[in-house]
């Protein structure tokens, strides 16, 4: 192939997702503009927002393509059926490592911050939240992932192109949506900041 | 994929690399930090963090998922003629030119409905073209080294190279973001 005839077909195949996710990192955005007095009283919390992102779409996009790999492999049926141990495992390790990661990410902030003699909110503010946002943003992501990769694969499509696109455009939503409600909760329970 | 569909294996698959990748992340987060006070007074600027950090990771990891096929099929030679490697280098940068003007006008018209936009147009496009071009170029170079550096450390690209050039691209995009706003507003 000419290297003009690989770069149309790379750009042809890339653009929906791309498309897509460029909708969602707006919304994403949105949420975010609108919390700038959040951002202002939790101090560290900017710090945070790339890797709580990150990590919704690190840990469910994993759990997408663990799906697709076994929905082809015939391991796992395209059914939520509660009984289905290998999909229950998978979900339970999914939402267990986004929230391990999400405290983790949450105490290495107050770390680093303190070590650098910035300013940070507490540690248990900073960690509830992490907690809050990672548990809702988990059990929606894992409600998404399932639901659209197995709707897709019933209907004949390619679970493995679904779940890219999918994971970085309700991740990014979700991520900071939840992150918005896990502030106002924390604060509730704590007092403001 | 090989592991075992246990709660315990997964993990044990996924949590190193998960909180390697976090300490990375929190680089990108320490880069906001340092401008945070501009972010938050241009909220323009602030709604582009999510779509440039995602668009950025998109790009790479959509470049990576193509060279390891590429690779894995034996059709990519690491050879500056090599046709799979220049065609979609090319399509990065043209994907990035397409892409980013959009996320400019999007981050200034969805502000501008908010009724907060207290930055021209020309700045907020500025800003998101050239942080998206630099970073394009930047993504390929990124991802072509870590494909290489699979190969030759004889590592599967598909479990290493993915998930790192996702994640250094995040940064990357942050860090130009930062650059770009130092240069522009």
């Amino acid at each position: 192939m000419s290297v003009q005839a690989v770069a149309v077909e790379a750009y042809r195949e890339a653009l929906p997702a791309l498309g897509a996710s460029l909708v969602g990192g707006l919304l994403a955005g949105l949420v975010l503009g609108g919390m700038r007095s959040d951002l202002q009283t939790v101090e560290g919390l900017l710090v945070l927002v790339p890797a709580l992102l990150a990590t919704r779409g690190n840990v469910y996009g994993s759990f997408g393509a663990r799906l697709a790999t076994g929905l082809h492999q015939g391991l796992i049926e395209p059914r939520v059926r509660a009984g289905d141990r290998r999909l229950r495992a998978a979900a339970a390790a999914a939402l267990a490592n986004g929230v391990a990661t999400s405290l983790f990410a949450a105490a290495a902030a107050v770390a680093i911050l303190s070590t650098l003699g910035l300013p940070v909110a507490g540690l248990g503010r900073l960690l509830g939240i992490a907690l809050v946002a990672g548990l809702l943003s988990g059990v929606t992501l894992t409600a998404v992932v399932v639901a659209v990769v197995f709707a897709g694969y019933r209907r004949g499509h390619n679970p493995d192109t679904l779940v890219g696109p999918l994971v970085t455009t309700t991740g990014d939503v979700f991520g900071v949506l939840f992150l918005l409600i896990a502030v106002r909760t924390v604060a509730l329970l704590l007092g403001a900041a | 994929m090989s592991t075992t569909w246990s709660v315990r294996a997964i993990t044990r698959a996924m949590l190193p690399v998960l909180l390697i990748l976090t300490l990375v992340e929190l680089g990108s987060g320490l880069v906001l930090g340092r401008f945070e006070s501009t972010l938050l007074r241009y909220p323009s600027l602030l709604v582009l963090v999510p779509v440039t950090i995602g668009t950025a990771g998109n790009l790479g990891s959509i470049l990576a998922a193509r060279l390891s096929t590429a690779f894995h099929l034996g059709t990519l030679s690491f050879a500056a003629n090599d046709e799979t490697l220049a065609g979609n280098a090319v399509a990065t940068v043209a994907l990035a030119a397409s892409i980013f003007p959009l996320v400019g006008l999007g981050a200034w018209g969805l502000t501008a409905l908010a009724g907060s936009t207290n930055l021209p147009l020309s700045t907020v496009l500025a800003v998101s073209v050239a942080s998206g071009l630099s970073l394009a170029v930047l993504a390929v170079l990124v991802t072509v080294v870590a494909t290489y550096a699979a190969y030759r450390f004889e590592l599967d690209p598909d479990d290493v190279v993915i998930p790192v050039v996702t994640n250094v691209c995040d940064v990357l995009g942050v860090v130009l973001l930062y650059l770009a706003v130092l240069l522009f507003v």
